[in-house]
């Protein structure tokens, strides 16, 4: 499609493109948004479990344990496939977006795990024994004590994470997810150059993330500034 | 019948033996001061006691009755009994003083929130941390932390205070307000056991001194005898070298 | 569709699927290489070339950090062949790959120059070595140590990242595994073999740098 440029460049920005496009952008903040934030809950109980001493708790560990080390050493795209096929599978008929939301969960939940244990254990052993010594349980010493110290600690590196996984949406892309690189596919597929097209996209989720990143560089600096060098 | 009185505690960490058959008793309004050299256990004692370190054998009897520490239960019970102030005050650094003083009793023994910060606030003045109540750890001394560490570990009305080198981790200039602090307590009859290295202010405040060293007791007597006229070829090795500064 | 799990049907083809892997880690290992080269330029550059060339460096890197890899091997691979520039899928995701590395391999040499303190130099001044010397004997061994771990970690995440490689058709492990589902319709015990081997080779590749970090290099580095 090599007529006058101007020309492609215009039909290129026509209202319904740049609506199809805020759409796709949207999808893919809400999808590493939901992701990280559900990946955060599920993260911190599995933090918990994998920290705890006691004996009926030692096959939740154990299985939090294979779960996070697992999760977090395989490619976005395969873990992709597999909870694709597993829904089809078990006959659950959702959205492809949910399907994409799922997999998103599973690895952030991974990986937020090991930045919540490794907060939690920053906060200085001397703080659990003057609460233990008091008498304080478990649940209250994380609830008044440890938790109110860890969460600057903790906070940066999940939102950078979450920055970090909006490029990795690109890859549900594959299943069909109307995000951002699907939406550059379907516009090169109906004409406009790909220089052009994959231009706009990476401009658009340079747009997304750069401001985020400043954004979290500020939350470190402020946050933690013992961490940021 | 003592207050507190251990016979044969032995403990363990990590498969290396760190108290071995240690006993001693204290009777009600006593002083008795822990010193020895690093490593000798005293601290350790103190943990085990609170039960943040579980004993391989012995016997623990508050008022005649045996404390069971593999009851969690039972350990609860009696750490209700004591309260302990550590070297590094192991404030909560997320609570400013007053409320590092009241949590426990509001959370843990569920006592009405008004009436414990006024006695917060009571004790708080009594240690000279009256206009400081809203202060954080980090704008604070060392010495007003560990001042709020006695205040927090008094607000838990326990029977015997554990002080576990409570001057260690000062500035000197800092240490005297402390001591000022546990000499008020010792004039107010608080059971104490105190574990330190101010060996003059240990001469002066205990009743009772005892000697530890590779995780035993070596000798027990009262505060002019150990310094003295020490019987224990050890004890008279560790006091010498103190003594000579 | 499985209508149950029959892992015997695909057990034929874990070679083809480990043979995948191998060439996996080769791209890793290649886009590692050239993103090294490019990432030790450009942390000179911005440590202390002139300011219109540090600038320049910097905006490479924030744009490429701020973009997916996916898009940026779309643009190389679609895009360029307007130019007369044609790449197969292969050379593409090379490429891609090598680019998008430079820019994270720039920011982790950068920190590694940033991490020797003048200190340092001026003790091996004093000690009387040349510049030549303080840097051979000081400056390298104290870089290299401090940048195994970071650089260990990157050369691990483009490997998990190569798979990406499958979606231009380039077969590599996940390129095969799709081969491989197209062929026996073995869907979830082709992706979960698939995914355990991935995990394999990670935790073989973490273990083998970690050792190689404390034996050669003195860094100290975790496995789990």
């Amino acid at each position: 499609m090599q007529t006058d440029g101007a020309y492609v460049i215009a039909s290129f920005f026509s209202y319904y493109n740049i609506v199809f496009l805020l759409d796709a952008l949207v999808a893919t903040l809400l999808l590493s948004l939901f992701g990280c934030v559900i990946g955060a809950i599920a993260g911190f109980m599995l933090a918990i479990s994998r920290r705890s001493t006691s004996l009926p708790f030692l096959p939740l560990r154990i299985a939090a344990g294979l779960f996070v080390e697992t999760f977090r050493r395989v490619p976005f795209l395969v873990t992709l496939m597999l909870i694709f096929f597993i829904f089809q599978f078990v006959r659950l008929d959702v959205s492809l977006f949910i399907v994409a939301l799922a997999s998103v969960c599973l690895i952030a939940t991974a990986y937020i795990t090991e930045i919540i244990r490794s907060g939690l254990e920053s906060v200085h052993r001397n703080q659990w024994d003057a609460a233990i010594a008091m008498n304080l349980s478990a649940a209250q010493t994380l609830a008044y004590v440890i938790i109110p110290q860890a969460w600057k600690v903790v906070l940066p590196p999940v939102f950078s994470f979450f920055i970090l996984f909006i490029k990795d949406t690109a890859l549900a892309s594959q299943i069909g997810v109307v995000e951002l690189t699907y939406a550059g596919k379907v516009l090169n597929d109906k004409g406009f150059p790909a220089s052009l097209v994959f231009g706009t996209i990476l401009v658009l989720y340079f747009v997304l993330s750069y401001p985020l990143t400043r954004l979290g560089a500020w939350m470190e600096a402020t946050l933690a500034p013992s961490r940021s060098r | 019948m003592h207050h507190l009185e251990v016979a044969e505690l032995s403990a363990s960490y990590n498969e290396t033996p760190v108290l071995d058959r240690v006993s001693l008793a204290i009777d009600k309004g006593e002083v008795v001061s822990l010193i020895g050299p690093s490593g000798s256990g005293k601290s350790t004692f103190l943990r085990v006691l609170v039960g943040l370190l579980p004993p391989r054998s012995g016997r623990v009897l508050f008022h005649g009755v045996e404390v069971d520490y593999r009851s969690k239960s039972a350990v609860r019970a009696v750490r209700d009994r004591f309260a302990i102030v550590f070297q590094q005050y192991n404030l909560f650094q997320n609570m400013n003083a007053l409320r590092n003083v009241t949590i426990a009793p509001i959370k843990v023994k569920g006592r009405d929130r008004v009436e414990v910060e006024e006695e917060a606030k009571v004790i708080l003045t009594k240690v000279g941390l009256g206009a400081k109540l809203g202060a954080y750890p980090d704008e604070l001394s060392g010495g007003q932390q560990q001042r709020v560490a006695i205040a927090r570990a008094l607000a838990l009305k326990p029977e015997i205070l554990l002080l576990d080198e409570i001057t260690s981790a000062l500035d000197p200039e800092l240490v005297n307000e402390v001591l000022d602090t546990i000499r008020l307590l010792a004039a107010d009859g608080m059971t104490m056991l105190i574990v330190s290295h101010e060996m003059a202010f240990v001469r002066e405040v205990s009743s009772k001194v005892i000697f530890m060293a590779d995780g035993r007791v070596v000798e027990t007597g009262p505060a002019a005898e150990i310094f003295d006229a020490p019987r224990e070829p050890r004890t008279r090795e560790f006091v010498s070298k103190i003594l000579r500064h | 569709m499985t209508y149950t799990l029959q892992y015997g049907q695909i057990t034929g083809y874990v070679p083809y699927l480990v043979g995948g892997a191998w060439i996996s880690l080769q791209i890793a290992f290649l886009a590692f290489c050239g993103g090294m080269v490019i990432g030790l330029f450009g942390a000179m550059a911005r440590t202390f070339g002139s300011s219109t060339i540090a600038r320049l460096v910097r905006w490479y890197v924030v744009f490429i950090t701020n973009t997916p890899q996916l898009v940026q091997i779309y643009l190389i691979f679609f895009a360029l062949p307007d130019l007369g520039i044609v790449f197969s899928p292969y050379q593409a995701v090379l490429i891609g790959m090598t680019i998008n590395a430079g820019a994270y391999l720039t920011e982790i040499q950068r920190a590694g120059f940033l991490s020797v303190h003048r200190s340092e130099l001026e003790a091996a001044e004093t000690l009387g070595m040349s510049r030549m010397q303080s840097v051979r004997y000081v400056i390298l061994p104290h870089i290299i140590r401090v940048l195994f771990p970071p650089l260990s970690n990157q050369y691990i995440m483009m490997t998990l990242g190569t798979s990406m490689a499958a979606i231009f058709g380039v077969e590599e492990l996940t390129g095969r595994a799709f081969n491989v589902n197209a062929t026996t319709f073995r869907s979830i015990e082709i992706f979960s073999l698939t995914a355990l081997i991935y995990v394999a080779i990670t935790f073989l590749a973490t273990v083998a740098l970690a050792l190689a970090g404390r034996f050669l290099v003195r860094a100290r580095m975790r496995v789990l």
